[in-house]
């Protein structure tokens, strides 16, 4: 929220002219017939898709000439908004002389960039883009009764976010490469999430099979088990900067008690580690003399300083030993 | 012809209520709390405003009616304070309401729930009405607070509210009512139910925006919601708003003068549209008895046109109306109003509300009959639904599909 986001603005007034223009009078809009097919030559595909209970319906006409699988007339009915019938109309317009299997290859961004009236501004708000993805699903689908296959087969990889048309992989891909962290991280750099919203999380605009929140949080954790595996997998080979922190407390603790522990108990005292700090350029060990160490004139000079270099020596340079 | 048919959104101000509110800006303008001249000089009308409030609801001398900025305010006030009293400071855990409540009744009690508190939204019949025997068989020892509407913003309907308040005078349940659609459309005589509160909105009975007031039965407990500087006797704080006052109150006034007579002009009028339109188009039904409903509201249901689509072409026409279901709306599930009165699914997006005022002319309404029934035939030429021609085997919409 901010002082752009106080006033909602109207939906309507964020139409392309395009999108008001063919909402007011579809172009394409009307059935082709069987007999119109018949004479021709032609195949006639109709293909459904939505319904009025969800609040979207559209039918998709192809009159296909089977010589070169060229769709030589197309046309729509719909049940919807304003922007539904438009990205209808422009569906049907965008379908018309493109041969079957190039058709599929129309999404429903290209319905929306061929919506505006000039490239660098949306036809439809955010919240309208979904009205465009059923024009790719229907065309999908009346591909598939074409050619006889699955409509299932013409898509090659999961689209968590249909308004962007952002898949799954592509997804986890961008979170890990870009170590993101929010949604709104995931939304700029990808868009997902940005329009209608109903894959950011459950209980939105639409059910949805993946969520954005869930995508983040799989693969955050992934990165955290990772980082800890490699971590272990480095301190197991010795590699005392890059070991977790339970690991350099440990590995201290065994420096200490082979090297340093034994000759300050034969002086009657003792050492213990209170804690770590890694500021990247410092690994500051804070420690504690016990018994006869404790206000030994050594064990601010010799003692810490043998102590130290021994620290160093066996695991880093960046350590540095400060007693409390 | 412009003509606005979303009066159930809100109204115009009556000319007569701004007139009634303009010395109030620039002439007589001090604080009603300083002791000086200037500001006792509003007082005459402060007084006038609140014998206004009163008569316009029949309420007691013994009551309050307390100004708030909006009825969203006072809803979220009964609600909050009630849990504050009556469940943080209380033995209660319990609310109950209705499926169909206006948002800042719905998303208050989500709120509550939040904290702990249990809600029961009760469902609507076919009438899209709450029956008081189904209010009475949801009240439990624990129920502190039964919230439940006088009208409904998008049918209409009349909830039985002198039956329900017996229910819960009879419980020892406090009751709260929503009368925005109410009060000013028909009778609201606060003595004649046992309502412990009422919440009313000055914009829906041609008032000004930005003010509101909460009724509350015997000037009974209610921790504030706003605390400040003492005003309306510390129930509510912030400097009185004279001018808002002053024009709720006239408009309180206007409308509800000789009610019975302004309700059979509008419901006249309203009935007209409502059997052109019914008679006029096929496949369309309306929401709810008319006898049981405020007489200025239709929602009808047209087979084949969605809602939004049919503002669009209204709103071409320069008619102004509303829908229940719009497209855009973030949570796009069907109308719970038009599914709870047993509507098909696919009707669910169907609905459009055309809410008159005592300002709707006669020749607004036959320009809408007209002008509806052009928009009907324009996109059931475009509709799938209309369609003739049958989908390629294979072809039908599949029963699960990842859309809505």
């Amino acid at each position: 929220m901010a002082k752009n986001d106080l006033m909602s603005g109207s939906l309507w007034d964020q139409y392309s002219n395009k999108v008001t223009t063919l909402m007011n009078a579809p172009t394409n809009q009307g059935e082709i017939t069987q007999e119109e097919c018949d004479t021709a030559g032609h195949k006639l595909i109709v293909a459904d898709f939505g319904a009025e209970s969800c609040g979207d319906a559209v039918r998709l006409y192809w009159e296909v000439d089977p010589k070169n699988d060229t769709i030589v007339n197309s046309k729509f009915k719909s049940f919807g908004c304003g922007t539904a019938i438009a990205s209808s109309d422009m569906m049907a317009e965008l379908c018309i002389g493109k041969t079957v299997q190039d058709a599929v290859k129309i999404t429903n961004i290209d319905v929306e960039m061929s919506l505006r009236d000039d490239p660098e501004t949306p036809a439809v708000p955010p919240q309208k883009m979904h009205c465009s993805v059923m024009a790719y699903d229907v065309i999908k689908k009346a591909a598939g009764l074409y050619l006889g296959v699955d409509e299932a087969s013409f898509e090659t990889e999961i689209i968590v976010c249909e308004c962007a048309r952002v898949s799954l992989g592509t997804l986890k891909e961008v979170i890990r490469l870009n170590d993101l962290t929010t949604i709104e991280q995931i939304t700029d750099y990808t868009k997902a999430g940005g329009f209608c919203k109903s894959c950011i999380k459950p209980g939105g605009h639409e059910a949805r099979e993946y969520y954005l929140v869930d995508i983040l949080n799989g693969v955050r954790h992934e990165m955290d088990v990772e980082k800890m595996q490699s971590a272990a997998d480095a301190g197991g080979l010795g590699d005392f900067e890059t070991m977790t922190l339970v690991q350099k407390i440990k590995a201290i603790d065994a420096v200490i008690d082979e090297s340093i522990r034994q000759f300050l108990i034969m002086d009657g005292g003792n050492v213990e580690v209170i804690d770590v700090k890694d500021s990247g350029e410092y690994i500051d060990i804070y420690i504690r003399y016990l018994g006869a160490c404790n206000g030994c004139a050594s064990s601010s000079t010799g003692t810490l300083y043998a102590m130290e270099s021994t620290l160093k020596e066996k695991l880093s340079n960046k350590i540095r030993v400060l007693p409390i | 012809m412009n003509v606005y048919l979303d009066n159930n959104a809100t109204t115009m101000v009556d000319p007569a209520v701004v007139e009634a509110m303009m010395p109030f800006f620039s002439e007589i303008y001090g604080n009603p709390s300083s002791l000086h001249r200037y500001g006792t000089a509003s007082h005459p009308a402060i007084t006038k405003a609140i014998n206004q409030m009163y008569k316009g609801i029949n309420a007691s001398d013994k009551d309050d009616i307390i100004f708030t900025s909006c009825a969203t305010e006072a809803n979220n006030w009964v609600l909050k304070s009630v849990w504050f009293d009556k469940i943080m400071h209380g033995e209660k855990n319990h609310i109950v309401t209705t499926e169909i409540e206006h948002p800042s009744v719905l998303s208050a009690c989500k709120f509550l729930e939040d904290q702990g508190v249990k809600v029961t939204y009760l469902p609507v019949n076919d009438q899209g009405v709450v029956e008081a025997h189904t209010v009475r068989s949801f009240i439990t020892e624990k129920t502190a607070l039964v919230s439940i509407m006088w009208a409904n913003n998008e049918t209409g309907m009349i909830f039985p509210i002198k039956e329900i308040g017996e229910i819960c005078k009879e419980k020892g349940v406090l009751f709260h009512t929503d009368g925005v659609q109410a009060v000013g459309k028909i009778p609201v005589d606060m003595q004649d139910v046992h309502v412990d509160f009422m919440s009313m909105s000055a914009h829906k009975f041609h008032g000004p925006k930005g003010i509101g007031a909460l009724y509350i039965r015997d000037s009974q407990k209610l921790t504030p919601l706003l605390h400040g500087g003492e005003h309306m006797g510390g129930r509510r704080s912030g400097t009185l708003n004279v001018p808002y006052m002053v024009g709720m109150a006239k408009a309180l006034e206007l409308a509800t003068e000789n009610l019975q007579e302004k309700m059979a002009s509008i419901a006249a009028k309203r009935d007209r549209l409502e059997d052109a339109l019914l008679s006029g188009l096929t496949d369309v039904f309306t929401v709810g008895n008319r006898a049981n409903r405020t007489p200025n509201t239709i929602l009808i249901s047209i087979r084949g046109v969605e809602g939004e689509g049919m503002l669009w072409d209204l709103n071409n026409a320069l008619i102004g109306a509303s829908t229940g279901s719009a497209c855009a709306s973030a949570d796009l599930e069907a109308n719970s109003v038009m599914l709870a009165i047993g509507a098909d699914n696919e009707l669910a997006h169907t609905g459009i509300r055309l809410s008159l005022s005592r300002f709707t002319t006669d020749a607004e309404i036959d320009y809408v009959i007209e002008r509806f029934e052009s928009a009907v035939k324009r996109l059931r030429a475009i509709s799938s639904s209309y369609a003739i021609v049958q989908p390629t085997a294979g072809g039908e919409a599949g029963e699960h599909h990842p859309h809505h």
